[in-house]
């Protein structure tokens, strides 16, 4: 890497960092736009279940988001909350809301983090299948079943699952995240969750490997018709040489880039997903919520997410500058 | 062009299942009118057990197969509408930003970026709280989660498209700007628009179906995502009440996919190969 090279990863750096931070700022105004949407009272709006049995809240509320004053000093205030991380007091959980939630995030990443890379490596290994038996039986058959896949509501494959693998067969639990009776620790407790992690990672992976197989298959024709492939052909490099080491690492490279645009979506998923799995993440606190009609809580959970999926998606762009050292820092 | 329909296997087979679900929802007053969340029988019939319902009967003893029939009309319906919407709003948007360019591109894609910024499912979620639950908060979550998509197709359109050289000679002539953008370069724009529209209306049914499964939909119409919602205390001995409904949301999304693809076969007749 030359110096050159250097200025200009930090520049790429700088710029990446700021637009994120305008992102954070948009998605604030949005969040604070779509409450001036709701209808009547936002303080009544906000506490929802809980407004209707405590005036004190209530008026906790109203001095929180400012709801007396101007609606640019209440963007002020919503902005302020933001920045110091304070956003509110959820009622029914008796705890603060940025607690709650950082509380629940490690099992949505857990969930988050194994589903992807299952739905990268089986969409890795069935989009190369695919792409070099292209036109013949396993390529038909893998691409039909992407197909359907992509089809098919992932909470359907989920209870569908839960029949097949948990009521019917006995193999797997139907829900939560460990033995509550048990009390597991070191290795057993790993085992246990892992054994209630596989079939919502399954539910949740499913979507995204039929998106995955379906675009490295098609990345590798594209690559494998290159020319530097033929020249390793003509070189006598064996064809599995060829289709793993030359020609998937750059089919694979723009796969990066999708699966940080899949963050958000994974995340929206995970609602449907951890509610049938009674899963502990944030998804199964945003069914609560919205069941308890707690508005508070649930804008709390879409700005934090959002927020999560701009960091994510920073790291992802960093990430792919350094290992495609031709990208262009723009 | 039906010789076209008939040598594409995917857009016939699409367009079949297609024709099939709009034939559902058409028929549903005449087959089953009357409201289906009523009981018409005893509850818990597997399908093909009981006479007058084909598809069995759920724990009250409502018919599955009128659930089906008035669920396809809820489905295609919040699909084709939420996407209609979309398709307003992403067009102007990305019409203005790709054939503008400049900053009102910067502006207008800044926050096209941010509305997918967001997790959409839970945007939608979060639309619904505030609005309350009703077919129109569903439409209007779905739009708003499903006009970036568009936009950002249109804008790449625009840009390509703008460069031509019948563009070029309608900017010679005098044209006015909203007459090339609308009148000149968004026909030339529509069979890729055609495309994305049907995955996005499969999308939509998806999300719409998933909505109505959690319990967040307009609880008066029965959609096939209620219908599965309703089903879940039953999962252990009576899977058909979610099975079924289930299989129609998956061929209705089947089709739309299909048909996407069988126009996009069509257009590119080289890259038929690559797809299935």
């Amino acid at each position: 890497m030359t110096a050159r090279r250097h200025r200009s990863t930090f520049r790429y750096i700088g710029k990446r960092l700021i637009h994120a931070a305008f992102t954070i700022l948009g998605i604030a105004v949005i969040n604070f736009l779509l409450l001036q949407l709701a209808p009547g009272d936002a303080a009544e709006a906000l506490a929802g279940e809980a407004g209707t049995a405590d005036a004190e809240y209530m008026e906790s509320l109203r001095r929180q988001f400012g709801l007396d004053r101007s609606l640019i000093e209440q963007l002020g205030a919503f902005l302020l909350r933001i920045v110091t991380l304070d956003f509110g007091w959820s009622f029914r959980h008796g705890m603060s809301n940025w607690d709650l939630i950082m509380d629940r995030l490690p099992a949505t990443l857990l969930l988050m983090g194994a589903s992807i890379l299952l739905a990268l490596i089986g969409g890795i290994v069935m989009g190369v299948i695919a792409a070099r038996n292209v036109g013949r039986l396993p390529d038909r058959l893998i691409s039909v079943g992407a197909l359907l896949l992509y089809a098919t509501p992932p909470f359907w494959i989920g209870l569908m699952m839960i029949v097949l693998f948990s009521v019917k067969l006995g193999w797997v639990p139907t829900g939560g995240m460990y033995d509550v009776i048990g009390g597991k620790t070191g290795f057993a407790h790993v085992l246990d969750v892992m054994w209630h992690l596989a079939l919502p990672v399954l539910t949740q992976a499913f979507f995204y490997l039929a998106i995955y197989t379906r675009l490295v298959r098609a990345g590798m024709l594209e690559v494998l018709n290159l020319e530097y492939i033929r020249v390793a052909r003509a070189k006598g490099i064996s064809e599995n040489r060829i289709a793993y080491r030359h020609a998937l690492r750059n089919a694979v490279l723009p796969l990066l880039t999708v699966v940080g645009a899949n963050i958000g979506t994974f995340l929206g998923g995970a609602v449907l997903t951890e509610s049938i799995f009674s899963w502990p993440g944030i998804g199964r606190l945003m069914f609560d919520a919205m069941m308890q009609r707690d508005l508070n809580l649930l804008l709390s959970i879409l700005v934090l997410s959002s927020i999560f999926v701009v960091i994510a998606n920073l790291l992802v762009d960093l990430l792919y500058a350094v290992i495609n050292p031709t990208v262009e820092l723009k | 062009m039906m010789r076209l329909i008939l040598r594409n296997w995917t857009l016939s087979l699409g367009l079949a299942l297609l024709a099939l679900i709009l034939l559902m929802a058409l028929s549903a007053p005449i087959l089953y009118p009357g409201d289906p969340y009523a009981m018409m029988g005893p509850p818990l019939q597997w399908p093909g057990t009981y006479p007058g319902a084909p598809l069995g009967t759920d724990s009250l003893g409502r018919d599955i197969a009128a659930g089906i029939f008035h669920g396809a009309r809820v489905s295609l319906m919040v699909g084709f509408v939420s996407v209609a919407c979309a398709l307003v709003v992403g067009i102007l948007v990305g019409a203005f930003a790709g054939y503008y360019g400049g900053w009102v591109d910067d502006a207008l894609m800044r926050i096209t970026e941010l509305f997918q910024t967001i997790p959409q499912f839970m945007l939608a979620i979060v639309i619904i709280a505030i609005m309350g639950p009703s077919i129109q908060a569903v439409i209007i979550s779905l739009g708003v989660v499903s006009w970036p998509t568009v936009a950002r197709l249109v804008r790449s359109e625009f840009l390509v498209l703008r460069e031509r050289a019948f563009v070029h000679s309608c900017i010679v002539i005098g044209m006015s700007d909203l007459r090339i953008i609308f009148a000149q370069i968004l026909p030339n724009a529509l069979s890729s628009i055609t495309v994305m529209a049907s995955v996005l209306v499969a999308t939509a049914i998806l999300m719409e179906s998933a909505l109505s499964f959690l319990g967040f939909g307009d609880p008066n119409v029965i959609t096939w995502g209620t219908m599965i919602g309703l089903g879940r205390s039953q999962l252990r001995d009576a899977w058909y009440i979610i099975a079924i409904p289930g299989l129609a949301l998956l061929v209705t999304a089947l089709a739309l996919n299909l048909v996407g693809e069988g126009i996009n076969d069509a257009m590119n007749p080289r890259l038929r190969k690559r797809k299935i």
